[in-house]
């Protein structure tokens, strides 16, 4: 499983140099076998006797962070549409991607995709999935940027990369006070203790934190904003990370956790709105899109909508439809985003307004679509997988109870109705997209390229998924023991058994609400041109892209007006600035913790020679500060190199005594070297606000360092470490010299760094000097 | 005799920073080596001040002084040897390139 998990990622590396190869072979050839063999590894788990599988790898033990990945009928059912539609999605992007396209970004970007999603879908632990969660984001920030000379997809990246990872913070957040609550970091261990979460101060938080991540993530109203722009991605994109699996992501979450918030009416509450208010403005929305891919994107925000919406009501019906929807929106969608793209290819264009009339000139693409399409809107036919959800999806709705009030009273009322609501809008558009590509009249003109079918492996990809679609609607109960159950079991948390008909009879009310959508459906789509004025009108300026435009606008302003505020060009504002914080800070930190230590102790004797040395030193040092010319300045400083010097010898340093004499010398001769080159000093003419300050922050930083000085050789928490160096400076260093012995043998690594540095500077220097030497040969 | 050097060595700060805060790229290097000085000095005081016993063992004393802070001295005395070169020669380029050693003047462009 492990294996599995990593392989897309080790590819991502390999790619890079495979890509090399590839005026020969495509890039997507060679690699095309990865997530296949992922698929079938996967595979073998599917069945009637499926058993939980889980492998450990230590990562980070001492905060209990462990690669932990385990595989339950949700995860499963995850991994295989990961891999499955991976297979799928790189096989399509073969001929829909030519080999001059920078392939190596594509598919690396798309394996680490891959790698960081099964991730996602396998991870116990709290933080490695909230790991592979950001990297999913990242992954799609830079598909959607795939084509970065765009400047729509570099907006789109953008886009979904703020909003999406604001909601990974928030996901942080949320397992953070989750393992602080249980003292885990394992779900299922969290799980466990759903009572102490319930119960916990924080729980409000909790639930806030990761509906948040899970709403952005899932492009749920009113974050939905980034998808349709997300869309700018290559098509192969769009139908792998934005339709069937990243945007499921939240919807993983959601159901992952649900075992521990199913209990509580205000989780009910919140996903049922979101869920339901996010199917009837994407259904509403994809009907006024003109854009093939727009359209879709919506369209898959409001079925993300209403899987999120049965994941709320999270009674045992509710969730098996949910589980069986996320398989069927996945296996239609994709088809539908592949047919979009072929579309696109093959005619040049996507707007819906153009196009018409392509079933003659493709007709292998128009049946794929209307398998999709009659599949989304939820026609009732028995081979189309997207009716029984659907319709399953109305019987859970009206089969709500177990909660009490008032507000969630008339919320089960009212919820049914906006379900028959969205779902009429998903028929329009649905309908909308088949009979506006590919019926009515053909428009050649507004066509930059003559249409034709595309090539037949290109179809592969969509016709498997169409096949899917019918197989599932076929046979729906040999996949509702070998993987549904099984999945809605890890879910709901205890047995789930449902048997899936397609015939319930006319007085089934579910079946009735059907037969509502698709007669009003049609009735809408015909009398479409009427209403064209209507959808033209709302929204209409009200948009959330406008909050989220300005949002993004005054930030960047603000921070603009704020960092130019400050970053103003002028060192000495930036030292005033650090300085300031440094004293401030430490001060700060001494007064609160009352850390001042004036009792004076353990001193050496007073003696003339030093204080006359010390005094000297102290009036040369102000003297610098003073000095208006220049080699009297550099003198005075050589005054004060050299007491030090003094001082070193007198206090039982020779070593240092001599350094310090031999580079007090060489400095001095630079000193002298160079301000041949440079002006003189000028008088300081600054103002006297100027002075105040520059005399104010330095004498507070001497009287910080006097006080630092004082209480730290007053505090003496420890022995010194220096005896051990006295007593082994020659059993271990072989010299009589603890100075030497420590610089050369105890700690010969620091001396190595400071000749690194020293090397350094010298080829810095070297390198000024030698620059103006080419400037003057010109 | 220790508060004396700490005292020393607070006034060898203050003069340093307040060199570091003027314009002149000249007295902003002399700061830096005042500031170099002060620290060299504070770091020899905070391992306790000892006359006539430097720490070489057969010497024949058995109270050293410390060698640690000296080793660290050591180290710290080259390397702000090689920072104040540095300077000098990145204050001399600069001069001739801009030809101002006024640090308000040499600000950089905008929007760079």
């Amino acid at each position: 499983m492990v294996y599995a998990v990593f392989a897309p990622l080790i590819f991502a590396i390999i790619i890079p140099f495979l890509s090399r190869i590839k005026h020969k072979v495509h890039t997507g050839w060679l690699i095309l076998p990865v997530p296949l063999l992922i698929f079938i590894y996967f595979l073998q788990f599917v069945g009637s006797d499926f058993e939980t599988a889980r492998q450990t790898i230590d990562w980070i033990p001492s905060l209990n962070i462990a690669l932990d990945f385990y595989l339950d009928g949700l995860s499963l059912l995850f991994a295989l549409l990961i891999s499955g539609i991976g297979t799928l999605v790189v096989l399509y992007s073969i001929y829909y991607l030519n080999k001059e396209e920078q392939l190596g970004h594509f598919y690396t970007y798309l394996y680490i995709f891959m790698s960081s999603m099964l991730g996602v879908v396998l991870s116990d632990n709290v933080f490695v999935l909230y790991t592979f969660w950001e990297f999913t984001s990242l992954s799609s920030f830079l598909l959607i940027g795939y084509w970065h000379y765009r400047e729509k997809s570099r907006y789109g990246a953008l886009k979904s990369m703020l909003i999406t990872v604001l909601g990974g913070f928030s996901l942080l957040g949320g397992v953070i006070l989750l393992t602080i609550e249980t003292g885990t970091t394992s779900i299922r261990g969290m799980i466990e203790q759903a009572d102490l979460i319930v119960n916990s101060d924080y729980f409000l938080f909790i639930l806030i934190f990761l509906l948040l991540g899970a709403f952005t993530k899932s492009a749920q109203f009113p974050f939905h904003i980034w998808l349709p722009d997300a869309m700018e991605a290559p098509t192969p994109v769009s139908a792998y990370l934005h339709s069937a699996t990243m945007v499921k992501a939240g919807i993983y979450l959601m159901a992952r956790f649900s075992p521990i918030f199913s209990e509580v009416p205000l989780f009910f509450i919140i996903l049922s709105i979101f869920g339901l208010v996010t199917l009837a403005w994407a259904s509403y929305m994809a009907v006024r899109q003109t854009d093939l891919k727009g359209s879709l994107a919506f369209s898959t925000i409001s079925q993300l909508g209403m899987i999120m919406a049965m994941l709320g009501f999270g009674t045992s019906y509710a969730v098996f439809a949910a589980v069986f929807h996320i398989l069927n929106h996945a296996t239609f969608k994709g088809s539908l985003f592949m047919v979009a793209g072929i579309v696109d290819h093959e005619t040049g264009s996507r707007d819906i307004r153009k196009l018409g009339g392509l079933m003659t000139f493709m007709p292998i693409s128009a049946t794929l679509a209307i398998f999709g399409t009659f599949s989304m809107a939820g026609v009732p036919l028995p081979f189309l997988n997207g009716f029984y959800s659907k319709e399953m999806f109305f019987e859970s709705a009206l089969d709500l109870g177990g909660y009490s009030g008032a507000f969630i009273e008339s919320l089960i009322t009212a919820i049914p109705i906006i379900a028959v609501v969205g779902s009429i809008f998903t028929f329009v558009y649905s309908m909308y997209l088949f009979f506006g590509t590919f019926r009515g009249e053909y428009k050649e003109s507004e066509l930059p390229k003559k249409p034709h079918e595309a090539p037949f492996m290109m179809l592969v990809p969509p016709m498997l998924l169409v096949i899917g679609v019918m197989v599932i609607g076929l046979f729906p109960n040999m996949f509702n023991q070998a993987l549904i159950t099984h999945s809605a079991d890890a879910v709901y948390g205890d047995e789930v058994a449902k048997d899936i008909k397609f015939w319930h009879g006319w007085d089934s009310p579910a079946f009735q609400m059907s037969l509502i959508v698709v007669a009003a459906g049609i009735l809408l789509y015909l009398t479409k041109n009427k209403w064209h004025h209507i959808y033209r009108v709302i929204p209409g300026r009200f948009n959330f892209n406008r909050v989220y435009d300005w949002m993004v606008e005054k930030i960047e302003s603000v921070s603009n007006r704020i960092t130019t505020a400050y970053m103003t060009g002028s060192l000495r504002l930036y030292m005033i600035l650090i300085l300031t914080a440094i004293i401030t800070i430490t001060a700060g930190a001494i007064l609160i913790s009352d850390g001042f230590n004036f009792e004076v102790q353990d001193l050496a004797p007073i003696t003339a020679p030093e204080v006359i040395v010390a005094s000297i030193m102290a009036i040369a040092a102000i003297g610098t500060t003073v000095a208006r010319n220049r080699i009297a300045a550099i003198l005075i400083l050589g005054v004060v190199g050299y007491g030090l010097a003094i001082l070193f010898v007198m206090y039982s340093a020779p070593d240092l005594a001599l350094t310090q004499l031999i580079i007090e010398t060489v400095t001095v001769v630079l000193f002298l070297l160079c301000f041949y080159h440079l002006p003189n000093l000028t008088t300081n003419n600054n103002s006297i606000v100027h002075k105040g300050t520059n005399v104010l922050v330095s004498i507070g930083y001497g009287v910080l360092m006097l006080v630092i000085g004082v209480t730290a050789y007053n505090s003496r928490f420890a022995d010194t470490i220096s005896n051990f160096f006295m007593e082994n400076t020659y059993e271990l260093g072989g010299g009589h010299n603890a100075v030497n012995v420590i610089l050369v043998d105890f700690r010969g690594i620091d001396t190595l760094f400071e000749v690194a540095v020293l090397f350094g500077a010298a080829l810095g220097i070297f390198a000024m000097i030698k620059l103006r030497q080419d400037k003057g040969a010109k | 005799m220790e508060i004396i050097m700490i005292v020393l060595a607070s006034i060898l700060f203050t003069t340093g920073v307040y060199n570091l805060l003027q314009k002149q790229f000249l007295r902003i290097i002399i700061g830096t080596a005042l500031i170099s000085h002060g620290a060299h000095l504070f770091i020899l005081t905070m391992g306790k001040l000892k006359r006539g016993a430097p720490p070489v063992e057969d010497y024949g004393v058995s109270n050293y002084a410390d060698p640690l802070p000296q080793a660290l001295i050591l180290t710290s005395i080259v390397i702000s040897f090689g920072v104040t070169s540095f300077l000098l020669v990145l204050a001399y380029r600069t001069y001739k390139l801009n030809n101002t050693d006024n640090m308000e003047k040499l600000r950089g462009l905008n929007n760079e």
